[in-house]
């Protein structure tokens, strides 16, 4: 039998591709890859078992995915999808039909939370649990083994029983985890499928040869009655399901049961559980019986149908107390969903005599998001049931010190079985350690007597982020579905790490230690801080060093210090003889690389001999001798929340904060990337005064602010720190004034993006610009000194700088800082515009996606106030909901403003009536406008202040309302486009004033480069590897028709000015407006690794591929033509744009006749658009509909805050 | 009366081949220069810096953010069915070789002695009928000596003979001290033919970006002296094809080359002006030519003169023109 080392969504995918017609899906993490890889397949033409290639088709949403699948059941095709939580919830309404119709399905589920006061993409049951009353059959695996089993399993049994199955693994845990696995072969399945199933499915779709009516409504008489009719089916099935299970043991040696019970065969106390959980507790249970202990654990793998008889059958009779586990959390339930459905199967077996006794049950939650399970907490419950009072509603694994309801862990207990050799990687997001681990996982696993697993944690960061990889190898099949609390091996993949992070915390009595540190083995002792050389001495680490980075670079590989660090982990682990390890490691390269090119090919091995011979061990020191602890990320004097969990999480022990620390409704204070420092770049930018023409495109384009100016006084230069750099200011009528540039050097992806887009270089060297990169290590202290004097240089008054202009806005403080997003990222610079020109009143609904994972992802959160306490409000609904989610907070603004200013009206006397009347008719456009009503309102909350009636105070409560807000919907293509078109729609309808700002990436970044219908004719993408067939949607051109939209096609490099005006206009019209800012992305696979993306926007600009434009409906009041084309007419061929991209040359690799003939209409297709713009911009006003707003037609119901700005 | 020709062996129905450039980069291109009437077609020139660039490029897809994120494991689709840039290059010789029935020359440019023996070796299997070496060097290293240069080049062909049976042909750059020694070294190494000359680029600078830019024009008839001259002194000395290259914008330049002693001619600028079809009106002038003047076959126009067959050969030698000035 043929073994493989693979991670659950592709173990699951194997199965599901072979047995299925047609694919229906929507991308969603973490069961996405079972997508793509089943996309990957049909692309490339591979079988399922009836020998045709299944159809992949990606929808708009779930809720489309779930529609596409009970179409394609209904008509005859085995159809699946691939989901996971809010995913699967939008799938609920067609899955209680599908069921209804008893129609043979299998949906897998990589098992992940729903949102509920925070987004988690990690796994538990919530979201299974939530459609457990839908009709499915449940079916949970534990291990990467059984995902792939039950998969088999789960769709024979659904064709035998007709009742469609919801096939399920821990999302991450068991999804993502790698494991050494035995494959079942295409005998095997083909032997598990029986064809006069197959074919019944078939001859029961609707067809015209067979006409039914199906889907029909029913009346009160015979509904109940109807839906009555399926029970015998699902009384039938978990016999049917056990029998499958019985088939499958005969065909392969392995056996399942629908429950499983393992420990004690007269445990008095059990637990019972579903998923990977089931793996730790039987390890535990095995070793808590080998002392002596009577327990014995149950694992639930078919939980619905119940079957209430093979549970009671499977449970001891001697068991006296049972804990039940629960991966979900159902707030208010007497307890969760297993606990009850267990609680109410043994209470109606004691009541009818089926059992003697009654034992105890409790019910606890562990493990939500992926909280790691161990065996340690597994004894931990155990313990709670020897205890006196064993309760409901415990929780294990996290600290609850406000209701007391955590059971407490004892701390070193460990049942890792020898032999089994533990090794821990601390890597960068790029440098290649997760992807080498994957293979090290592969080559060990290649012996048919050796098992390995692999497990990766990322922090929350797009790019840079840290990534720990968790690996065992050992003799036995590897079941243990958690975290490394200690290692035997431990890599430190960046030297840095060492410094923030305790990682030798994990390391074991006489533990290798590998450091990646550009430093000589003489000298390394000397960078290591205190606890770092404590724990070496004190634990007998040996020690070696290799500057893997410097080799990499020398070699050309970048930041890919994989194969260097890989080659040491074999050299000196000990997992395989030295010799050996090279040896499998450069088979291992000429397998990956054999076919890619001799070049690459030799480059890797070249890799492998290098790392070799630059790995010297550390002789060790006898003693400590730093005296430096590790890194404090939050000051003192940082906000108390911040210090309570930023400071934690940045630090690697978000696992250690109570719930008393944490804020009951989600609520964060912003600005914790301010404390951050993450140090990634490998070279920053440095300022050139001498050049520099002042502008502010550099600071314009940052996508991680960290370019800041100001102009000041020249005599505040008293006291600069030396090196501080400063010009006279270039513009006439300030001649006393100074200029500074200022880098926030540890805070830079050093992406180059200011370097590209300064216009600015010396007349006898272009490649001199007036702000350059230079390498960021000596720049770090300087650059800490130097702005630490700038942010004491007084900030500019909003209303004293021209808001029109890059110049202008390059002295107003971002108030979106230091995200996470990748370096280079086309999207933030546009967020961080957003908040220079509206933060202080900015409220912003954003959809899920880059922006929400970047923009609220704990602890890193960009969004932060000004100095006064002002700053944008921002709150994340879901994916598919956001232009309703922002128009919702528009109706209550609305509401809110038209009271208070009622209430003005009413206590027009005790505000005085002259105020109160400048408060109603004050115009508030410009900024100066703006200030001056917050000091109206001022006053009239002095004016109240001290009064005690129900109105006043009502007033004070809604007098923030009088301040016009600036309400923006944020989100990508992928929202807009798809999941979320609908309710974009919809909203663009209303005759309210929303901003809709549309970070147009033309693929689904967040998730991993799926198609939307923002992707363009000709550009690979997941989901549409083949090149896209059809153009992108128009639609700007949608939104225009409609004739009342604001709608703007703006560019950031392709006219900083045009893309200020946009949103501005946008902004100040009374209506839905629209902008499609096009924003460059680490998926379309940039020559120069996002360096080029501002060049990219220009030639998307001027090759007519992204043709700027406004349409303003405000110019039908002078009977102006409303549509303004701001660039000019292609004057780029479309090649020389596109070309500079991955996504479009793949094609000319993989299909190039395609290629070439995708290309030739793409142009077609710019060259009409451009076409159809300029007629358009030529048309006569009149040819336009007339402004919505004229007296004779405006909408009774509109909104009234125009009344306060005209 | 007949145009046949022999070049690297190979028999030509005329002397009229497409050369290398863009147009023969494509299956498309290809059958269409075919069907214009080209007696051979040299494909565009696979050169392999380009080709570890692509490898580069195509590796960075599955590179682009890869694991970087809990919710990605790549940003690129998965390079589904896709050849590496070589073997996409490969087959479409393979493809083009199968499609047409005139012969097809492959062109390479390697920069590595692996990529030299390995390409050629590709090239050989795919079905190409010929190899055409587009041997290009600046020398920038003050150290290395003509010598050096030249004794590189002669070890690649006795490399690639050593590896191949299909013939060579070396496309020269004009900037070769001592032609004649270096044609009879190339012969002795296992060349088979020279084309003369190779165009390199001549970058220029770009006063508004300070920069240089990279810049091929196509060529004019007036390059055809340098090449003549070359041809005439050559042919009928050395036992290597000969091949003209440059220049050959109508049927004057053809029958000059022929004259001077080409086993045939290549023509690309004026294809990419003209397109493909011009190449029949080449072949209908040198038709008409040869019977206007009487010849059957292009054989007999062929070297008529070259330098061993010129009474005077001194207009070839002689490297000022002060006679032609006194005449």
């Amino acid at each position: 039998m043929e073994r493989m080392t693979l991670d659950g969504n592709a173990a699951v995918a194997h199965v599901a591709y072979r047995v299925n017609d047609v694919c229906a899906i929507f991308p969603i993490t973490p069961a996405s890859p079972m997508a793509e890889l089943a996309d990957e397949w049909s692309a490339e033409g591979r079988k399922n078992l009836w020998s045709a290639v299944p159809i992949v088709q990606e929808m708009q949403a779930e809720g489309g995915a779930a529609g596409a699948v009970h179409g394609s059941l209904q008509a005859g095709a085995l159809t699946t999808t691939f989901t996971a939580s809010q995913g699967l919830l939008l799938m609920m309404p067609n899955m209680f039909k599908i069921a209804g119709e008893l129609t043979p399905t299998v949906f897998h589920v990589a098992a992940r939370s729903v949102a509920t006061q925070a987004l988690s993409i990690f796994g538990d049951h919530s979201d299974v649990m939530a459609v457990r009353g839908t009709g499915f059959a449940v079916l949970g695996a534990a291990s990467v083994q059984e995902a792939h089993d039950l998969a088999l399993v789960a769709q024979a049994a659904t064709l035998e029983s007709r009742v469609p199955f919801l096939h399920f693994m821990d999302g991450f845990r068991t999804s993502h985890e790698v494991n050494t696995v035995t494959m079942l072969s295409d005998d095997d399945i083909r032997a598990m499928i029986d064809d006069e199933l197959v074919r019944a499915h078939r001859q029961r779709a609707l067809s015209p040869e067979r006409p039914v009516t199906r889907g029909t409504a029913h009346n009160p008489d015979t509904f109940f009655q109807a839906r009555e009719t399926v029970n015998p089916f699902y009384l039938a099935t978990p016999a049917i399901v056990q029998r499958a299970m019985d088939r499958f043991a005969n065909l392969t040696g392995r056996h399942y049961r629908i429950f499983r019970y393992d420990g004690h065969p007269e445990a008095e106390r059990a637990v019972v559980v579903m998923g990977s959980a089931a793996e730790t507790l039987r390890a535990t249970v095995a070793h808590l019986t080998a002392q002596g202990e009577r327990v014995g654990v149950l694992q639930v793998l078919l939980y619905r149908p119940w079957a209430a008889g093979d549970f009671l059958d499977a449970l001891p009779a001697s068991v006296r107390k049972v804990a039940v586990l629960d991966r979900t959390k159902e707030p208010g339930a007497p307890a969760e969903p297993l606990c009850l459905d267990v609680a109410q199967t043994l209470a109606d077996a004691f009541a009818r005599g089926a059992r003697k006794d009654l034992p105890l049950v409790v019910g606890g939650r562990y493990g939500l998001s992926s909280k790691d399970f161990t065996p340690a907490m597994a004894k931990a419950v155990f313990d709670h049931l020897e205890s006196n009072d064993p309760r409901t509603g415990f929780t294990i694994g996290i600290n609850d010190d406000v209701c007391g309801t955590s059971l407490p862990v004892e701390t070193g207990f460990e049942i890792e079985p020898p032999g089994t050799t533990r090794a821990l990687f601390f890597g960068l997001g790029a440098d290649g350690t997760v992807g080498a681990n994957k293979n090290s996982v592969k080559i060990l696993a290649e012996d048919p007597e050796r098992y390995a697993q692999g497990y990766f944690v990322y922090d929350s960061h797009k790019s840079g982020a840290e990534t720990v990889s968790h690996l065992r190898f050992g003799n036995t099949p590897i079941a243990a579905p958690y975290l490394l609390s200690s290692a035997d091996f431990i890599g430190v993949h960046k030297f840095e790490f060492l410094d923030k992070l305790n990682v030798l915390r994990h390391a074991r009595e006489g533990a290798t230690l590998l450091i990646n540190a550009p430093y000589d083995p003489a000298e390394l002792w000397d960078h290591l801080r205190r606890p770092v050389q404590q724990h070496i001495l004190d634990k007998h680490l040996r020690l070696f060093v290799i500057d893997a980075s410097g080799v990499a670079q020398r070699l050309g590989l970048g930041p890919r210090v994989n194969t260097i660090l890989q080659t040491c982990f074999f050299a000196i682990s000990g997992v395989l003889p030295r010799e050996e390890g090279v040896r499998r490691i450069r088979a291992a390269i000429e397998k990956t690389y054999g076919d890619k090119g001799r070049a690459i090919l030799e480059k890797n091995f070249a890799a492998v001999d290098s790392g070799l011979d630059h790995l010297h061990e550390v002789t060790v020191p006898s003693s400590v001798t730093s005296t430096e602890e590790l890194h404090v990320f939050v000051p003192p004097d940082a906000p108390d929340q911040m210090r309570r969990i930023a400071a934690l999480q940045f630090a690697g022990r978000g696992d250690e904060i109570p719930v008393s620390a944490i804020p009951v409704d989600g609520s964060y204070e912003g600005g914790t990337t301010q404390y951050e420092k993450r140090n990634i770049a490998f070279e920053v930018p440095v300022w050139n005064p001498d050049l520099c023409i002042q502008c502010g495109q550099c600071s314009i384009v940052c996508p991680h602010s960290v370019i800041r100016a100001k102009s000041y006084d020249g005599a505040l230069l008293e006291g600069a720190p030396e090196g501080f750099l400063s010009a006279p200011v270039n513009a006439r009528g300030y001649p006393d004034k100074n200029f500074t540039l200022q880098i926030a050097v540890e805070d830079c992806t050093g992406c180059g993006l200011c370097v590209d887009h300064c216009p600015a270089h010396d007349p006898l060297d272009a490649s001199v610009k007036a702000i350059n990169l230079s390498e960021r290590q000596p720049q770090i202290e300087p650059g800490r000194r130097n702005l630490a004097f700038f942010d004491t240089l007084p900030e500019h008054a909003r209303q004293d700088v021209d808001l029109h202009l890059s110049r202008g806005l390059q002295f107003v403080r971002p108030l979106f800082e230091f995200s996470g997003a990748c370096a280079g990222c086309g999207e933030t610079p546009y967020l961080k515009l957003l908040s220079q020109l509206f933060g202080d009143r900015l409220q912003i609904a954003n959809a899920t996606g880059c922006t929400s994972i970047y923009g609220g992802n704990l602890p890193a959160l960009p969004w932060r106030s000004a100095p006064d306490g002002r700053g944008p409000a921002w709150n994340n609904s879901l994916f598919e909901d956001n232009a309703e989610f922002g128009y919702g907070m528009r109706l209550a603004v609305d509401q809110q403003v038209e009271m208070a200013r009622s209430l003005v009206r009413t206590l027009a006397d005790r505000i005085g009536t002259r105020l109160a009347e400048e408060i109603l008719n004050a115009p508030q456009r410009t900024d100066s406008e703006i200030v001056a009503q917050r000091t109206r309102v001022e006053k009239l909350r002095r004016a109240l202040a001290d009064a005690t009636d129900g109105l006043a105070r009502n007033l004070l409560a809604l007098s923030e309302y009088l301040v016009r807000r600036s309400l923006w919907i944020v989100g990508g293509d992928g929202w807009a486009y798809d999941i979320g078109a609908g309710g974009l729609d919809h909203v663009l309808a209303q005759p309210r004033d929303v901003n809709v700002l549309v970070l147009d990436t033309e693929v689904y970044s967040n998730t991993g480069g799926q198609a939307s219908k923002a992707t363009p004719v000709g550009a690979a993408a997941k989901f549409a590897a083949a090149g896209k067939r059809t153009p992108r949607k128009d639609l700007a051109l949608q939104a225009i028709a409609s004739g009342y939209v604001y709608v703007a096609q703006i560019a950031l490099a392709g006219s900083p000015e045009q893309t200020i005006q946009a949103l501005r206009d946008a902004e100040e019209y009374e209506g839905p407006s629209l902008i499609l800012a096009y924003s460059q992305c680490i998926a379309h696979g940039l020559k120069l690794n996002l360096r080029d993306g501002m060049k990219q926007q220009r030639r998307a600009v001027a090759s007519g591929y992204w043709p700027l434009f406004r349409y303003d409906p405000r110019m039908r009041q002078a009977g102006m033509n409303p549509f303004r084309l701001d660039s000019t007419r292609p004057r780029l061929p479309l090649e020389d744009f596109a070309y500079q991209e991955l996504r479009y040359r793949i094609l000319t690799q993989t299909r190039p006749e395609e290629a070439r003939l995708l290309l030739r209409q793409a142009q077609a297709a710019v060259d009409e658009r451009y076409r159809l713009y300029e007629d358009i911009a030529a048309r006569d006003g009149t040819r336009f509909h007339p402004f919505w707003q004229e007296e004779s037609v405006a909408p009774h119901n509109g909104n009234k805050t125009g009344e306060a700005a005209q | 009366m007949t145009l046949g020709t022999t070049y690297l062996s190979l028999d030509l129905a005329h002397p009229v081949i497409a050369g290398a450039s863009p147009l023969s980069a494509t299956l498309d291109g290809i059958k269409r220069l075919e069907d214009a009437g080209a007696a051979a077609i040299v494909t565009a020139s696979l050169y392999e810096e380009e080709l570890v660039g692509e490898e580069e490029a195509l590796e960075a897809i599955a590179v682009v953010g890869a694991e970087s994120h809990p919710e990605v494991t790549s940003y690129l689709p998965p390079r589904c069915g896709c050849r590496n840039p070589l073997a996409a290059h490969v087959e479409t010789i393979r493809r083009g070789a199968e499609a047409v029935a005139v012969p097809l020359v492959a062109s390479l440019s390697a920069t590595t002695r692996e990529g030299w023996v390995g390409i050629a070796a590709d090239l050989q299997a795919a079905g190409a009928a010929a190899l055409e070496f587009n041997f290009h060097h600046v020398p920038t290293d003050p150290t290395e000596t003509s010598a050096d240069v030249e004794g590189r080049l002669i070890e690649t062909v006795r490399d690639v003979r050593a590896a191949v049976h299909i013939p060579i042909a070396v496309k020269l750059s004009p900037y070769f001290t001592a032609l004649p020694h270096l044609a009879a070294s190339l012969a002795e190494a296992g060349a088979n033919g020279i084309v003369l000359f190779n165009r390199l680029y001549e970058p220029d600078i770009d006063l508004e970006t300070m920069t240089f830019q990279p810049n091929l024009e196509l060529s004019q008839k007036r390059e055809i002296r340098l090449r003549l001259r070359w041809i005439a002194l050559l042919a009928g000395k050395t036992p290597l094809s000969l091949v003209a290259s440059g220049g050959v914008e109508g049927v004057q330049e053809i029958l000059k080359y022929l004259l001077a002693g080409a086993d045939a001619v290549q023509t690309t600028s004026a294809l990419l002006r003209h397109g493909p079809e011009h190449l029949a009106r080449l072949v209908k002038g040198l038709t008409e030519w040869t019977q206007g003047h009487g010849a059957t076959s292009v054989a007999e126009v062929r070297g008529r003169m070259s330098a061993d067959r010129l009474e005077d050969s001194g207009v070839l030698v002689r490297a000022h023109q002060t006679t032609a000035l006194l005449l």
